[in-house]
């Protein structure tokens, strides 16, 4: 299979959008990039740039806090493609906006037929507790993470593909910032040689957005990160965030609900909360209503968001637009509701719980990528391609047993990027994870995260299971 | 000239030194805090105050123990250092014996010991990390490398190696975290209940610490009569206990004479201008309580005043007429209520 190089058009021909950094690079001794590295791993660990991995421990059994690999090769994205994939996450976002308004209220698009109502309707992900509920402005996902890969074409060109939207609690953009910052930090001398994109302003676009989505009639409204606490994965970023918005990172237990108003556990009383950027799953959101057990929400939520008196980023229910059942509809949803092309492309799906689509997939399975409707984080798939004969046929089985809870996709070739490794510098698959922001207006920062598999071969990308970062520059032009 | 120049640009508040620190801008709003964050920030104040006393208390034990003398004696300088932390029950469990180094290794790196020094330093860079959006970065930092730095020590044998540098670099690390939360942080809600945890412990510790000390020379302790002092030994047991609060220099000093029993603890427990003393640090704990004071914390406040008041207008003499081990006794109890009723006012309302 061919792979699109994001830095090489051949292996003698350097990228035009690479060539200063490519000619930087071989002034670089082997060695010092080796110290670099060295260097912004004890830096990330001293600022404490770790997540936490559920069930690992360290050798002496204590703590399981890890870094994320960082690499020291940017991945570099021309002026013109991001300003074409910016219009085209402007689009998307704004059509999954549209999508969910209409899902909680008159559901026109099941009504016409361009999307059917059964997987909808019947989705674990359809929230019936939104239906009719005014959101402001509309905005049920006010943060979208939006997953791109570049295929290589048989010609040798790339196309931008959406792998995935990411529209619940997506993650990642503190190492965003924080692989700009230490890029920056490691190799000054790269900053002055180009015109590099900035992205730092992103918590200031955040804590913007955040603040005019607050209820109606709010003045100065008081926002605040809900954390489900310092153990889980994503810990640092949301302290990070909160920290670099000037707002509380609060838990569950520091809020509460009394006459439909939330209110937080202040050390002069209590005092009320407008909008909450939560960083927990809804399943944990309100005891009241999804799981009894939790103690990472707060009883009343729902009430009180019913009563149009606290605004969530994101909106309760989300999950229903970036579901991957729903994920091959949303070409047709640009369509539905904005009467425009798809400028993004989604991958070709195969949806098994059509017939043909199942058939072609159980046809199939030695090429294709399956994956489970509802899971997340690379868990649950069969890859095809890099899989044993016996694992196909335990997977077939599955699949037959529960067609409806799978999709099939066509191995995509992600693209590589010279990637700085233990035998040296070698190619390595990445995707893109652009953050979206919606509001007033849709906005974003020049870029987004880029995840790059560490293992040779790979094309999972999850930190959790051995990815990487790199920082992504967008060159002005 | 050029000061008289200077001082009068200065705003009233700056020139009035002390008074007017930390003072907020009246036409300002101020935040209130998470009362969670509060506690988190109060506890890891406490731990690394902790962490330093114990360095303290361990290094001048060894010190001590260096000196020549009988086993026994070194043996209850050790058992005092466990009881004073209330883990003599704990320690005989797993430690046949009492002797420096099984003590040693018990009170710096035993993880099963929750009073180690290990383990005050991961309780206070725990409670940091589940507040860092209420520090600077510089405090984080400080807190998160102490710990790693001090798990990295401990891992290459620096206990065994050189315990006195050990303690050193533990007192220096605390030291640091004060500064740097001085210098960097605002000084506001965060900061007093920081201050509160320190001086709080602090009080705590140098009660304990002399409380012990007091204790393995005499029973009780009513002063000592004339022709009682100058004997060598004594000399190095008091002159131990300054040393391990930092207090030698000031002594001398202060009283320009020889180290007598009863100055010793009037210079611990009343000398206001002592960084270490009981009164300083109820005057710390009061004012900074009032910075923070609010509606349901009238009694908090006025427990903490008296006992301020109490020390502050307190002798020595009458103190030690009613004996220094039933007055310290007294003085953990109040101080143990304080935290509670602090706790109850500020950091866990109901």
């Amino acid at each position: 299979m061919r792979f699109f190089d994001e830095m090489h058009v051949s292996s003698a021909q350097v990228r035009d959008h690479y060539t200063t950094y490519d000619r930087w690079l071989g002034r670089q001794p082997r060695e010092q990039m080796r110290s670099r590295r060295e260097e912004a791993e004890m830096i990330f660990r001293r600022v404490g740039i770790t997540f936490a991995v559920y069930g690992d421990k360290d050798e002496d059994g204590s703590g399981t806090e890890r870094l994320i690999p960082f690499d020291l090769i940017p991945r570099i994205i021309p002026s013109h493609e991001w300003k074409e994939m910016e219009k085209g996450l402007r689009q998307r976002v704004t059509a999954l906006n549209r999508f969910l308004d209409d899902v909680y209220h008159g559901q026109e698009i099941l009504k016409a037929g361009v999307i059917p109502a059964e997987p909808v309707l019947n989705n674990a992900q359809f929230r019936k507790e939104m239906m009719g509920l005014n959101v402001p402005g509309g905005i049920y996902s006010i943060i979208s993470g939006i997953d791109i890969v570049r295929a290589c074409n048989p010609d040798g060109s790339g196309t931008y593909y959406v792998l995935e939207d990411n529209l619940r609690v997506p993650s990642g953009v503190s190492y965003m910032l924080e692989d700009r910052k230490m890029m920056m930090r490691l190799f000054p001398d790269l900053f002055a040689e180009h015109r590099i994109a900035p992205v730092a302003h992103y918590p200031d676009l955040l804590l913007d957005t955040l603040r005019t989505m607050a209820p109606g009639g709010v003045n100065e409204p008081t926002a605040v990160v809900l954390t489900p606490g310092m153990y889980n994965s994503a810990y640092f970023e949301h302290a990070f965030l909160a920290q670099q918005m000037g707002i509380e990172l609060v838990q569950g237990q520091d809020l509460f609900v009394k006459d439909d108003f939330v209110y937080m556990r202040t050390t002069r009383g209590p005092q009320r909360v407008d909008v909450i950027y939560r960083r927990v799953d809804d399943d944990f959101m309100d005891p009241e209503v999804f799981r009894k057990d939790s103690t990472l929400g707060v009883a009343g939520l729902l009430r009180a968001y019913r009563a149009g008196n606290v605004t969530l980023a994101n909106a309760f229910g989300t999950g229903i637009a970036d579901d991957k059942s729903i994920y091959p509809y949303v070409p047709k949803m640009i369509e539905f509701y904005l009467g425009e092309k798809p400028i993004l492309q989604n991958v070709p799906t195969h949806i098994c719980r059509e017939p043909d689509a199942l058939k072609y997939t159980l046809d199939n399975l030695a090429d294709l990528v399956v994956k489970e409707v509802h899971g997340a984080g690379g868990y649950g798939m069969l890859v095809g391609p890099a899989a044993t004969k016996a694992e196909i046929e335990d997977f077939r089985k599955v699949l037959i047993a529960n067609p409806s809870n799978y999709i099939a996709q066509p191995t995509l070739s992600l693209s590589t990027c010279p990637t700085f490794v233990e035998s040296g510098i070698a190619p390595r698959h990445i995707d893109l994870r652009p953050f979206v922001l919606s509001g007033k207006e849709v906005r974003t920062v020049p870029g987004g995260l880029t995840r790059v598999a560490l293992k040779e071969g790979s094309l999972v990308v999850n930190s959790s299971q051995g990815g990487g970062t790199k920082d992504t520059w967008v060159l002005e032009s | 000239m050029l000061n008289e120049r200077i001082e009068r640009h200065l705003p009233p508040h700056v020139i009035d030194g002390a008074a007017g620190r930390g003072r907020p801008t009246p036409h300002l709003e101020t935040k209130p805090m998470l009362s969670r964050t509060a506690d988190h920030l109060f506890w890891m104040a406490r731990y690394m105050e902790r962490a330093e006393n114990t360095a303290r208390l361990l290094d001048v034990n060894y010190q001590t123990s260096l000196l020549p003398q009988s086993s026994e004696s070194a043996m209850a300088g050790w058992r005092g250092m466990l009881s004073i932390s209330e883990l003599s029950a704990d320690y005989a469990k797993k430690h046949p014996e009492i002797n420096a180094r099984d003590v040693l290794t018990y009170m710096v790196s035993d993880a099963s010991n929750p009073s180690s020094i290990l383990n005050c330093l991961r309780a206070a860079r725990e409670n940091a990390r589940a507040v860092r959006v209420a520090l600077t970065t510089e405090v984080w930092e400080t807190m998160n490398q102490t710990w790693l730095e001090f798990n990295r020590l401990v891992k290459s044998g620096a206990l065994a190696k050189d315990p006195a540098e050990l303690f050193e670099w533990v007192k220096f690390r605390s030291h640091l975290s004060r500064g740097v939360t001085l210098g960097t942080m605002l000084q506001d809600e965060a900061f007093y209940f920081q201050r509160i945890g320190t001086f709080l412990e602090r009080a705590d510790n140098t009660a304990r610490l002399l409380d012990v000390k007091f204790h393995s020379r005499n029973t009780e302790f009513f002063g000592s009569g004339v022709g009682n002092e100058g004997k060598e030994i004594d000399f190095y047991h008091w002159s131990a206990l300054l040393r391990s609060v930092s207090a030698f220099e000031v002594y001398r000093k202060v009283y320009r004479n020889v180290i007598r029993p009863e100055k010793v603890a009037e210079l611990l427990i009343l000398r206001a201008e002592m960084p270490r003393s009981l009164v300083y640090c109820m005057n710390e704990v009061e004012n900074n309580l009032i910075s923070v004071a609010n509606d349901h914390s009238h009694d908090t406040l006025r427990r903490a005043g008296r006992l301020r008041a109490d020390l502050q207008f307190a002798r020595i003499d009458e103190i030690l007429a009613t004996g220094l081990h039933a007055y310290l006794t007294q003085f953990l109890d109040r101080v143990s209520d304080l935290g509670f009723g602090i706790s109850r006012d500020f950091l866990m309302p109901a």
